[in-house]
């Protein structure tokens, strides 16, 4: 195990995240001679999208697809380059003057790097419907990990319901492994395609359309997809039991189900960069909070550059190229004579070709509003279990924003931190008082992003200095 | 439920979920080697005692929760699995205890 003392105390560089950006990151930055650590709370290094890479149950086969496996080399890479790489390390606090406060093996500590590139990928987007929190409900990445990284694949009647690349994606890989779906309820709303179509002409460029095409004709051919599916409800006791839904043209039907697969698209895991006070902006075209960032990825925190999914998204192939922006910015600062303008150049090459059409998917795949804003007993924070109704209620009475909503009802304040309420709560307040995202805001977040015990701050090397901070006379 | 789409033998560890014997894989978090052995859910929540089980297996969510080796509140989904682990599911809120 990778225990804490393993840890320089200073490095040119530190990066968060072992995905296709931080990885690409860290193994460009290591090249170029900078002292560099890539930290990563996951086991394995690949993110979620190249998720048990180096460790995979699968033989190289079919079941994963051509892309999966094209993250070895990726991994390989960065590995190699000369990078110190802490798995499990889970990165909780950007401090004042460059400090990085780090926990792993069950000590934690508080390291200097002169820049950071943060490279903390997406998160599930929430999809908050009745029943959401029941077992036997995950998330669509959650049963691609088990897939992944263990080789397990539901068995039983199995719904998968939402919208969005990775649901089809992952409707595809489960026919590639034998699994019989039972149905997908598409809730992309037909509307979205009139938006879309105006983005068609770049989409047509994409590398993305020839694979989709060919996914969504597959997953078709086999499984049953009820399209314009606008409600949904999951039942059950101790687990999921049922799924009943209704269509746009006022079909309802009740499904008999052991697993519910949901998925709505991702958003950009937005808390470590938030509490290190980095601006961020909302997008209308994502709907959900980005950090304003330059074409590096160098944001508002002069030392604290932004890479991949984090900063917005635009899935792995784009990541991996903005990870590398964002390492030719710290080289340029760091360590001026390594020569990076050709390398720039074929970033900026990639990076144009995969976000090519990137809006077109934004908007065919833009989770309809009913499916972002619940209402009455559904639950918003899975974690204090607090309802879309209380959510409204508070804001009727003149809550302003998150946080003053978050003092009356603890949604927000639980182990989670916002992460599968924040977009909720931002949009039902938004919703209530009549006003943008954007003036609504979203959470204040503060370090520790991940809960930690006590006994891991007890850990901290002490020095002479702060024992007289606190000691009495 | 889950089902693995390896061969049995590479179920080559063996960890104790509430105190039952269950294999797993190496390389397994403890929360694929609990769905994969047919435990969905793996706690009661602390607010209303709600069943919950993991959801979103990358660390997000913090519903996994189990006691790992004496150990409250761990994410299952985080902790990869050794053999001779103890696996405890949880009801309502941990217990402080010295």
């Amino acid at each position: 195990m990778i225990v804490a003392s393993a840890l320089r105390d200073r490095y040119d560089v530190a990066v968060v995240g072992a995905g296709p950006a931080g990885l690409a990151a860290a193994a460009l930055c290591a090249r170029a001679g900078l002292a560099c650590a890539l930290f990563d709370d996951q086991p394995n290094p690949g993110g979620q999208i190249y998720r048990g890479v180096t460790n995979s149950p699968f033989d190289r086969g079919t079941v994963l697809g051509g892309d999966y496996w094209s993250g070895e080399s990726l991994v390989c890479a960065a590995l190699g380059s000369g990078a110190h790489y802490f798995s499990g390390a889970s990165v909780w606090g950007l401090l004042r003057e460059n400090e990085i406060a780090v926990s792993l093996g069950g000590s934690t500590r508080q390291i200097r790097a002169t820049r950071i590139i943060l490279a903390t990928g997406a998160i599930e987007r929430p999809f908050p419907i009745q029943g959401w929190t029941l077992p036997g409900v995950m998330t669509a990445g959650a049963a691609q990990i088990l897939l992944k990284s263990s080789a397990l694949v539901p068995t039983g009647r199995v719904l998968l319901a939402g919208c969005g690349p990775l649901l089809w994606l992952l409707a595809w890989q489960y026919l590639n492994a034998g699994v019989r779906l039972h149905t997908i309820l598409d809730t992309a709303p037909a509307a979205n395609w009139r938006r879309a179509l105006r983005h068609a002409a770049a989409f047509v460029a994409s590398p993305y359309m020839a694979k989709g095409l060919r996914l969504m004709f597959d997953v078709r051919r086999e499984v049953r997809v009820v399209p314009g599916v606008v409600e949904i409800a999951g039942e059950g006791g101790g687990r999921i039991g049922a799924v009943v839904y209704r269509t746009a043209r006022g079909r309802s039907e009740r499904l008999a189900a052991d697993m519910l697969l949901l998925h709505q698209g991702v958003v950009p895991n937005v808390n470590l960069a938030m509490s290190a006070n980095i601006a961020h902006r909302w997008s209308e075209g994502q709907l959900c909070w980005v950090p304003r960032v330059d074409s590096y990825g160098s944001t508002t925190v002069p030392h604290i550059t932004v890479a991949g999914d984090g900063a917005g998204i635009a899935g792995a192939e784009a990541a991996e190229a903005r990870g590398r922006l964002a390492a030719i910015a710290t080289i340029r600062a760091l360590k001026e004579e390594f020569p990076v303008g050709e390398l720039e150049r074929a970033a900026r090459q990639s990076l144009d070709r995969y976000q090519r059409g990137r809006a077109f998917l934004d908007c065919l795949y833009q989770p309809a509003p009913n499916f972002r804003r619940p209402r009455g007993d559904t639950l918003v924070c899975r974690c204090e279990e607090v309802t879309a109704r209380q959510v409204l209620e508070t804001a009727a009475l003149g809550c302003p924003g998150p946080n003053q909503m978050k003092a009356f009802l603890r949604c927000g304040m639980g182990a989670c931190q916002g992460r599968f309420c924040g977009l909720t709560v931002t949009e039902l307040m938004a919703e209530a008082r009549g006003l943008p995202c954007a003036e609504i805001g979203y959470y204040r977040l503060r370090p520790p992003v991940k809960p930690i015990t006590l006994a891991e701050i007890a850990s901290l090397p002490v020095d002479g200095a702060a024992v007289k901070a606190v000691a009495r006379e | 439920m889950f089902q693995r789409l390896t061969r049995e033998r590479q179920l080559s560890l063996t960890i104790f979920i509430d105190g039952t014997a269950t294999p797993a894989r190496h390389g397994d978090t403890v929360a694929a080697a609990m769905l994969g052995s047919g435990y969905v859910a793996c706690r009661t929540t602390a607010v209303s005692g709600a069943p919950r089980g993991p959801y979103c297996l990358m660390g997000v969510c913090f519903d996994c929760l189990v006691k790992i080796d004496g150990d409250a509140n761990r994410q299952a989904c985080m902790t990869t699995v050794q053999d001779g682990m103890r696996i405890e599911t949880q009801r309502g809120k941990r217990e402080y205890s010295t």
